[in-house]
């Protein structure tokens, strides 16, 4: 896969960051050389191995339906930057 | 779907609390918390897919999809993607040329909800409840056989009759607990393939459902046909125009990056748990409809109507269990029982009147102490008494109650309404003698052949009964006098 500028303005803006040039350059350079790393690995012969989703052998670990208390809205709104009433406030998002 | 508690934590799913109340570290996404996946979910997605003549994946997980929404703490939900729980099943729908159709069903799979956001009207800020960020959803996937706007609004009814019926879902559109986006495309008569496909969103009635449609379909034909061109977006429904608009988010990416949650280890669902929960499936709205048909005789139009609802199929059968003929009962349910549960906005699992209430109606008609027109009264009488003794005089409907209990015969009512019909032909009798002598005009008219007259006869021994006249015995004697 080649990583180039495009590549990573758009990377960039889905993680809601900006970059400045010489930032997106080091970028670009930098997410070159792990993709390069990792892709070693194609050397490897694959065809007999189950894809992996997860590392631990275990699978079915669920809870049952029982209720256990919430937080109340003022811990909940503790780290809120912002608040009204027990809302948490951000900016607009329709226009 | 119908949880006590959330999809991957023990926040309760109660609606209408107040904002922020049920949340915890794990909805609300903070750092170094561990999601655990709600056993019963599982199973209502399952029972769900099993219902719909899905395939059941014994293997599944979850996936993450990334985007930030202010009302998506995580800046991801957990959903699934490759790998969903139910796959490949269809559901029947009454088809509009009679007879039925069949609607695929792509997939079936577990997601958490959002949040809500509330945005003020005026000023610069949008407020954010979490309270239903985690509550378990379903995501059901139709294949593209849906033809016509009336096809939508009847496989969106169908789904909701099973979800109700397999408790999963209580298919309340007005609080958000069945909700619908529709793909709309439209193509050239006789042309394969699909046209450029459309979102619309904000649908959530089955009135809408129909009316956003049909505009959305219009307005596709009019950009073609004036030789446009379509755009694949997302439409949002303005219920009060009543038209589709683009929907403009700021910066939408449309791209999610899933991937499998490392949060969560995956699901392996084995046959026996398959066949425990297929075993506790209720019966189906099909089978029940098509079993209504042929051991009650009803016809498809009231067995359709009555097993549209689990409780109003559990209802008759009561009723006919009790003692009466199915196609009263049927009739009295279709008829008085719903005019009067609509009036004070009951649903039949609150009625205050029960099925033996209704049989013990019934039988005072068989044996001739009321008419029709007297059971109807006594019928509203019993209704609404009994209303009074159930509910608090406020009206208010918030109590879950048990079945009631008999507390009131029609026996009762009819004594103290003086109801009872006449059905001594001898004073029956005189009555007809005064009607028909008061009338010469009309008498000679009937038997030069006006037999229609009829009705007003018996209509004036009614009038002068006020009602109470036994109808079969008035048509009897009214027609030995007239005969003669």
């Amino acid at each position: 896969m080649k990583i180039d500028d495009k590549l990573v303005e758009h990377i960039a803006r889905l993680a809601r960051l900006s970059l400045t040039g010489d930032e997106r350059t080091a970028m670009v350079s930098d997410l070159s050389n792990i993709l390069g790393y990792i892709e070693k690995l194609d050397e490897l012969d694959t065809r007999d191995v189950e894809p992996t989703s997860h590392v631990v052998g275990i699978t079915n670990v669920m809870r049952d339906d029982r209720p256990r208390p919430s937080i109340s809205a003022d811990e909940a709104l503790l780290n809120a930057p912002d608040r009204a009433d027990n809302f948490y406030r951000v900016p607009k998002i329709i226009e | 779907m119908l949880t006590e508690t959330k999809i991957f934590c023990g926040c309760p799913t109660a609606f209408g609390a107040e904002p922020n109340t049920q949340t915890c570290p794990v909805c609300i996404g903070m750092p170094g918390v561990l999601p655990v996946l709600n056993r019963r979910a599982l199973e209502f997605a399952i029972r769900t897919g099993l219902a719909t003549n899905c395939a059941i994946s014994t293997y599944s997980r979850f996936a993450r999809k990334n985007y930030f929404y202010p009302d998506l703490p995580k800046g991801y939900q957990i959903s699934q993607y490759e790998l969903p729980i139910c796959e490949h099943g269809w559901v029947d729908i009454a088809s509009e040329e009679g007879g039925h159709k069949r609607v695929g069903i792509t997939r079936i799979h577990m997601e958490e909800d959002a949040g809500k956001n509330i945005h003020e009207e005026k000023g610069p800020y949008s407020l954010v409840d979490f309270n239903r960020t985690g509550v378990p959803l379903m995501e059901i996937v139709s294949e593209p056989d849906i033809r016509t706007p009336a096809e939508a609004v009847e496989y969106m009814k169908k789904l909701r009759t099973i979800l109700r019926y397999l408790g999963v879902c209580d298919g309340n559109m007005e609080q958000g607990s069945l909700r619908c986006d529709a793909n709309v495309s439209v193509r050239e008569a006789g042309s394969a393939g699909m046209g450029v496909k459309v979102e619309v969103k904000n649908i959530n009635s089955f009135k809408f459902v129909e009316r956003a449609l049909a505009y959305e379909i219009k307005r596709q034909v009019k950009t073609l046909e004036e030789g446009g061109a379509l755009v694949q977006e997302t439409r949002l429904f303005d219920t009060q125009a009543g038209v589709t608009q683009s929907m403009r988010t700021k910066e939408e990416a449309h791209d999610y990056r899933y991937f499998p949650d490392p949060d969560l280890v995956p699901l392996v669902v084995d046959e026996k748990w398959i066949e425990e929960i297929r075993a506790s499936l209720p019966e189906l709205p099909d089978i029940k409809f098509k079993r209504f048909v042929k051991d009650y005789g009803l016809p498809e139009q009231d067995a359709a109507m009555l097993t549209e609802e689990r409780a109003m199929a559990d209802w008759f059968e009561e009723a006919v269990k009790a003692g009466a003929t199915p196609k009263a009962a049927s009739n009295w349910m279709m008829g008085e029982l719903l005019r009067l549960l609509n009036k004070k906005n009951l649903s039949i699992e609150k009625s205050p009147i029960d099925p033996k209430q209704l049989v013990d109606i019934l039988k005072e008609i068989e044996n001739g102490t009321i008419n029709r027109t007297q059971a109807k009264e006594v019928f509203e009488e019993m209704f609404n008494r009994e209303f009074h003794r159930i509910y608090d005089t406020s009206g208010r409907i918030e109590v879950t109650l048990p079945a009631p209990k008999v507390a009131m015969t029609a026996r009762q009512i009819i004594k103290e309404k003086g109801l009872v019909q006449i059905s001594d032909a001898g004073e029956l009798e005189k009555t007809v003698d005064e009607v028909l002598s008061a009338s010469p005009d009309e008498v000679n008219r009937f038997k030069g052949g006006e037999e229609k007259l009829m009705g007003f006869f018996v209509g004036q021994v009614m009038k002068i009964t006020r009602g109470k006249a036994n109808p079969k015995l008035v048509n009897e004697l009214l027609g030995k006098k007239l005969s003669t």
